[in-house]
């Protein structure tokens, strides 16, 4: 707990910005904050469905019966995509003063992020018309709430997104947007870190076990 | 604090940058890819191979803590690496816990 | 109308859920938060008050303020769970072979919303209001990081409250008692809207928790003044920044129990339900694993505040500051590691229930040095016996108890034998209100002067004392021993004669705690009456140590009209006795202030639509509600102008004003500080 000036990690404004780079560290590190709190409340989720996938089976489907190998591949794929093109999208917030270089990125990130949420939709409808509800068993709940809390996040994520672009095109890239935009790619990394625990604990786990 | 107060290796460059969400990029498809061969060849026996994708996603975390979200080693990261550790304890506590707690009541009442 | 459409306008409500009830006291309680409610109203209409309340309170972002009204709405609710505590004691005393005066359901609301009350709704908000009031001053800081979300905190909380209060008159509580353990929560055994109104309202004071936590240490991290390293933070930053983090970390286990109980509730699913693979016991589990590191939340706040109350009033520098801190961090990780031991019975190996007695039992040394450091504090110290200091007496005392019986808990053996019974009742009040409830009654005397610019009658001050300590010892002292008698908690009825003498007993001391409320209150009208003659205009009646008396009482709304630079934990106490305390900075410059605004409030307002209409199944109300919440932080992301300036020529006004008042004030010794003469400026020591 060094008490000298410390910056907020990562995706500094430094370089086109240094006023807004004094102002952002107390507002990154308060969102910071926030991200471990929330990683906390995945991991509970997560503890939850672990002892629920073993013992809230309650003869209805086992994690092995619901786990589709090929749709979670394609969701981890668009979804690591899409924190490479948040990245591209950050690079640009920070490093370039127009912001037709971060909608482009953010365009993109915003069309993985539809695709993923399309996929997990189809996923949940396809375990739904085979008699898979979140009411048919313990294992159930744990795995629908899972992935659906997640999957909000994913949608409140893009609302962000839509918010704020709708305030760039307003009001062109000043610098209270600069540091939403950049809250927003540290929101959406942390879930991809999140989706990483759930693609192993949840479907390698459920093909491998 | 002004990046001329920074040690040369900690100052912010855009190519640098990139490069580093390219690593990013490349370390979790590796990865990732790795932990699908893992599951669907099902080279080891299950506790193993459950050992090994557990340590994959671990590695896999840090990876992208480290190459997306520029948490590191370096003096001006200091607060947040330490938030992030903290967590990292608050969450193997909860986690290991919960889990050591449900599975040793489940098996008492088998 | 038909029964479709009914249910689509109004979900579960009708006519019969409003007074009046079955129960004649429900009832009376209905009618008096009525009647409140509508005496605030009027008295607010008649002294044409509400525009002063609007522009100066409730749009407020100033963490003074804001720290003010949550102690506001703590004291309110605190009336109210005292009153239910009263019920119960007489319940219990006149219910051996008898009936008493209130139905077992009854008598259940009554345990669940004291609990559920003074947890969420007494002691949270008065931790967060002293600490909103009191750190950013520690800390040399003008504000805290995130003034409207700190306003925000507020108000969830207050929605919450406010759920509370409804439920007293509209439909019923919960009777699941404050930890609302499934499967008795579950809809299958509580299909009321009780549960509903319980899961929504601790949720709504949990989320804005969070946020608050979020802010302290966000707060304490990055706005320290000049020189103001970590460790030359008073204790209560310390214990504040802790229970900040305990705050991150330990609300978000409560959100996902509440929420996966509601989802259980609402849509059918199985997380804690008998059959279907649900796991009741994962719900202990969860509960737990927020509420043991939530009694440190609460207890944490009081360490601060008996560290700075029992150095000032001792005169002396707090014994030990580096171990204080170290125990301090140590409690706040050790509290993540023993939440096994409220579940002991709950049928886990031997093993598990002995690793988390040991992790519980090692509690007790951290704990253990800060009571030493208080008594090495006050040893030769020239300590005055004023009412923050009585309290802090009660409290060294009844502490050690309370620690000593939780040691004794510990023991899972022992534990099987007690659990659930008084004895662990006393236990946890034993720990809560000379800890916690003691605590801020301190503080709220300590730093009344402060906030209000004039000092709190003495005279009455002790009166309460005496009437709480005394109180708390006859309420509680009986129930150890009615616990080990067999006597089991929430019992609404009992067969045991020989439970009569401490069932009456602990009724007496439960009257005394009344007596101890009203003398706070006369103690409050009494001293409003008398403020010119208990002012203390100069901010400093206490000789205190740190920043927050080096401001004017009340301090202006931007804290400092330079921020500090400082050398030292008491850099207060040095610059007194160098004389420099009252020197006029060389310049001063513009400050910028948060605008006033009402989003915070509307967003609190909607909060409180979406947990009364979900609790009633109203659907497009929940909607309306959760979407109006979003759209009071929208709205807020799109007011560009958030700030105001104080030009630096009002600052320095403002500022030399207060240098003057300091300097034509006579100072006083120590020991005259309770006496007229005493207008806020202490005798510059050697």
């Amino acid at each position: 707990m060094s008490a000298g000036k410390n910056l907020h990690p990562g995706i500094n404004l430094g370089h086109s910005d240094p006023a807004g780079h004094h102002q952002a560290e107390p507002v990154m590190f308060g969102f910071w904050i926030f991200l471990m709190s929330d990683l906390v409340l995945f991991a509970l989720l997560l503890a939850t469905y672990s002892a629920m996938s073993v013992h809230g089976v309650a003869g209805g489907p086992e994690p092995r019966d619901v786990t589709d190998l090929a749709s979670a591949g394609i969701e981890t794929a668009l979804l690591l995509l899409s924190s490479f093109t948040i990245g591209m999208a950050s690079l640009a917030n920070k490093y370039h003063d127009d912001g037709r270089r971060l909608l482009q990125w953010l365009g993109l990130t915003a069309v993985l992020g539809i695709g993923f949420l399309a996929m997990e939709a189809r996923d949940f409808a396809s375990l739904i018309a085979e008699g898979a509800v979140p009411q048919r068993s313990g294992f159930l709940s744990a795995h629908f709430t899972l992935l659906g809390c997640h999957a909000l996040h994913v949608a409140a994520g893009l609302l962000w997104m839509a918010v704020l672009v709708l305030q760039l095109m307003a009001t062109g890239l000043e610098r209270a947007l600069r540091l939403r935009f950049m809250r927003l790619a540290l929101f959406w990394h942390m879930l991809d870190i999140v989706w990483v625990a759930i693609l192993t604990f949840v479907f390698l786990y459920g093909a491998a076990g | 604090m002004n990046d001329e107060d920074l040690p040369q290796s900690e100052r912010e460059d855009p190519r640098r940058e990139f490069r580093h969400i390219l690593m990013g990029l490349a370390s979790a498809s590796v990865l990732t890819a790795l932990a699908f061969f893992l599951a669907v060849a099902k080279p080891l026996a299950t506790g193993w191979l459950l050992a090994a994708l557990g340590g994959l996603a671990l590695v896999q975390i840090a990876a992208q803590f480290r190459f997306f979200l520029h948490v590191d080693l370096k003096k001006s990261h200091r607060d947040d690496l330490q938030l992030v550790l903290f967590a990292g304890l608050v969450i193997a506590l909860m986690v290991g816990g919960s889990i050591w707690i449900l599975f040793n009541q489940h098996a008492r009442m088998g | 109308m038909s029964e479709e459409l009914l249910y689509w306008l109004a979900g579960d409500l009708r006519w019969s859920d409003f007074p009046p009830k079955a129960d004649m006291i429900a009832t009376i309680a209905a009618l008096i938060v009525v009647a409140g409610a509508i005496g605030v109203v009027a008295t607010l209409t008649i002294a044409r008050r509400w525009r002063w309340l609007f522009d100066n309170w409730l749009s407020s972002l100033d963490h003074k303020k804001i720290g003010i009204m949550y102690m506001v709405l703590a004291f309110v609710m605190l009336l109210r769970a005292v009153i239910e505590a009263v019920l119960m004691r007489i319940q219990q005393a006149l219910s051996v072979n008898a009936q008493g005066v209130v139905s077992a359901d009854h008598f259940a609301q009554l345990f669940s919303t004291h609990g559920t009350i003074m947890i969420f709704f007494v002691a949270m908000p008065f931790i967060s209001g002293l600490i909103n009031y009191v750190m950013p001053l520690q800390i040399g800081a003008r504000d805290l990081t995130f003034p409207f979300m700190n306003a925000v905190g507020l108000w969830l909380s207050a929605a919450g409250a406010a759920i509370l209060m409804a439920s007293l008159v509209i439909g019923e509580f919960s009777t699941g008692g404050w930890s609302g353990y499934p499967p008795f929560t579950e809809l299958a055994y509580s299909p009321g809207e009780g549960v509903d109104y319980w899961i929504w309202a601790v949720t709504l004071s949990s989320i804005g928790t969070t946020l608050t936590g979020i802010n302290f240490a966000t707060t304490i991290y990055k706005e320290r003044c000049e020189g103001m390293h970590l460790f030359r933070m008073p204790l209560f930053c310390w214990t504040s920044l802790c229970t900040a983090i305990l705050m991150i970390f330990a609300m978000p286990p409560l959100t996902v129990a509440t929420a996966l109980l509601a989802l259980d509730r609402y849509a059918g699913f199985h997380f804690f339900t008998n059959g279907a693979g649900g796991n009741m016991m994962n719900y202990a589990n969860l509960f737990w694993l927020f509420g043991h590191p939530e009694v440190y939340i609460l207890i944490l706040p009081a360490f601060g505040v008996w560290s700075e109350v029992i150095s000032t009033f001792s005169g002396k520098r707090l014994y030990g500051y580096a171990s204080m801190v170290f125990a301090v961090m140590c409690i706040a990780v050790l509290s993540f590691t023993v939440w096994l031991h409220h579940f002991f019975t709950m049928g886990q190996s031997t093993n598990v229930n002995a690793v988390f007695g040991i992790a519980t039992m090692l509690i007790g040394i951290p704990t253990g040095v800060k009571v030493y450091d208080w008594l090495l504090t006050m040893y030769r110290g020239r300590i005055r016996l004023t009412a923050p200091m009585l309290f802090a007496m009660t409290f060294l005392l009844c502490f050690v108890i309370g620690g000593l019986t939780g040691i004794i808990l510990a023991n899972p053996p022992v534990d099987f034998q007690v659990h659930n019974s008084l004895f662990l009742v006393a236990h946890f009040h034993n720990m809560l209100i000379p800890g916690t409830l003691f605590g801020m009654i301190a503080g709220y005397m300590f730093w009344f002067p402060k906030a209000f610019g004039f000092r709190l009658d003495e005279r009455w001050g002790r009166i309460a004392w005496a009437c709480w300590s005394g109180g708390f010892l006859a309420a509680f002292m009986p129930l150890y021993w009615l616990g080990l008698m067999g006597m089991m908690r929430r019992t609404a009825i009992s067969f045991e004669a020989a439970y009569q003498p401490w069932l009456n007993a602990a009724w007496a001391g439960a009257a005394l705690i009344v007596c101890g409320i009203v003398a706070l209150g006369i103690q409050l009208v009494v001293s409003v009456r008398r403020r010119s003659d208990l002012a203390v205009p100069v901010g400093d009646p206490w000789d205190g140590h740190s920043l927050e008396w080096w401001t004017p009482a009340p301090p202006p709304e931007y804290n400092f009209a330079r921020r500090p630079r400082i050398e030292d934990t008491e850099a207060f106490t040095n610059a007194k006795r160098d004389g420099r305390a009252y020197h006029a900075p060389p310049s001063y410059e513009d400050i910028e202030v948060p605008r006033n605004t009402l989003i915070p409030a509307g967003i609190g307002a909607a909060g409180f639509v979406c947990a009364f209409a979900l609790s009633w199944h109203i659907w497009w109300a929940a909607l309306l509600g959760l979407a109006a919440m979003w759209a009071g932080v929208v709205l807020r992301s799109l007011q560009g102008d958030t700030e105001r300036v104080i030009p630096a020529a009002e600052v320095q006004r403002q500022n030399e004003a207060w240098l003057d008042c300091a300097r034509q004030t006579a100072p006083v010794t120590r020991f005259a500080e309770v006496e007229r003469i005493n207008r806020g400026r202490a005798m510059e020591t050697t």
